[in-house]
């Protein structure tokens, strides 16, 4: 790929999802998107560039984007945050929100549902402290072919093996040929929505615990403030925020504090 | 350190994990059948066993059952490693006190994820 096609690829990347290239993925650039060249008749990335440069076909740039920011994912990925999330922040909530009996939580880079998952079997788990609670799992993410993925929660057995207990899978899953399925009252405790972290997401509401984690490793530094400082505001006061190992807010921006000994866990600054 | 026994009856497979269990710092004994891990385990019981299911004399969840009853055989961390990958295999095993399950193919982030989950790493 040629320089210009380069700078265009990224710009245009930047421009609809706040993802940044650097010249370092390049190979990034080609393993995901060759795909879609050769599904469109192209045998290198030239034509793919050159078609999206006309910029008439919306459903190309979309699979573009796609294509760019679908991200690995685990159950329980990190375990610390899943840790914390069970053992602090949970029953803190439930203290707190006794009276009210409602609990919301938003993952805001849901990609193939393992996130979202992981916290509504500690829900389930958790279930005999919160009797007669409502609580609502939303997970979005910006690739409707992850969130299609995401509401069969179908697995195959290699990712249910990566960071998932095999009681857990004993437990909430079932065997449908060479898959394993995620059982149908966890899938129904989870609501998925494609969602664009650069658009406005205010109308979502307030939520309890926001996770939101290595997404924003992807954005500059303006698109980074931008998308916190509008999670601020849809954080109920006593809320937290999980944001991923190498992320920080620090010299982002100051509407969020770390919480003390919660590692890559945070609240309201003020 | 702590002591890992791989029991598994194919040479090949012993190999591949010693190596990766080697690189997270476990001292390895190996066993071809479970007779000859149980025998390992009268001896010295490990910290930890990766134990296959199909082999010959003697199989994974006999050894298994065999270990619990053995003096001190309630401390290893047992965890299965094998081709069985179906429901009732896994509840069997789990039922006989195994504390984790790898379905093969396996490989080192499986193995790595597998023993931190049960507190091995």
């Amino acid at each position: 790929m040629n320089s210009a096609d380069f700078q265009f690829l990224a710009d245009f990347l930047k421009k609809g999802s706040g993802l940044v290239v650097s010249e370092d993925k390049m190979y990034l650039l080609e393993s995901r998107l060759l795909p879609i060249a050769r599904e469109r008749g192209h045998n290198t990335l030239d034509g793919l560039v050159a078609e999206l440069r006309k910029g008439t076909d919306s459903s190309l740039k979309v699979a573009v984007i796609e294509a760019m920011t679908t991200n690995e994912s685990f159950f329980f990925r990190d375990t610390k945050p899943f840790q914390i999330f069970e053992n602090e922040t949970l029953p803190a909530l439930i203290e707190a929100r006794a009276a009210r009996k409602r609990l919301r939580i938003w993952c805001a880079a849901a990609s193939t549902g393992q996130e979202p998952y992981s916290l509504a079997m500690i829900l389930k788990e958790n279930a005999a402290k919160m009797p007669g609670w409502r609580t609502e799992i939303l997970g979005t993410d910006l690739s409707s072919e992850v969130l299609e993925k995401a509401k069969a929660g179908m697995y195959s057995q290699f990712e249910v093996q990566r960071g998932l207990p095999i009681s857990l899978l004993v437990k909430y899953f079932r065997q449908v040929n060479e898959m394993w399925q995620i059982d149908a009252a966890i899938r129904a405790s989870v609501r998925f929505q494609k969602l664009n972290l650069m658009d406005n997401f205010t109308h979502l509401g307030k939520f309890d615990v926001i996770f939101c984690r290595n997404v924003l490793i992807y954005f500059d530094q303006q698109t980074k403030a931008e998308v916190l400082e509008r999670m601020s505001t849809m954080l109920e006061p006593d809320g937290v925020l999980f944001l991923g190992g190498a992320e920080t807010v620090l010299g982002i921006t100051d509407k969020f504090k770390p919480v003390t000994g919660q590692r890559g866990v945070y609240q309201h600054a003020a | 350190m702590k002591s890992c026994l791989i029991v598994d009856d194919s040479k090949v497979i012993r190999m591949v994990a010693r190596r990766i269990l080697s690189e997270l710092n476990f001292e390895i004994e190996e066993a071809v059948d479970g007779q000859d891990a149980l025998q390992a385990c009268q001896k010295n019981m490990p910290d930890a066993v990766l134990l296959d299911w199909n082999m010959p004399v003697m199989n994974g969840l006999e050894f298994l059952i065999k270990l619990r009853q053995e003096k001190g055989g309630d401390r290893p961390i047992v965890v299965f490693c094998t081709t069985e990958n179906d429901m009732e295999h896994i509840q069997k095993a789990l039922m006989a006190g195994a504390n984790e399950y790898i379905m093969k193919p396996f490989d080192r982030e499986i193995i790595e994820a597998k023993f931190a989950q049960v507190g091995l790493l």
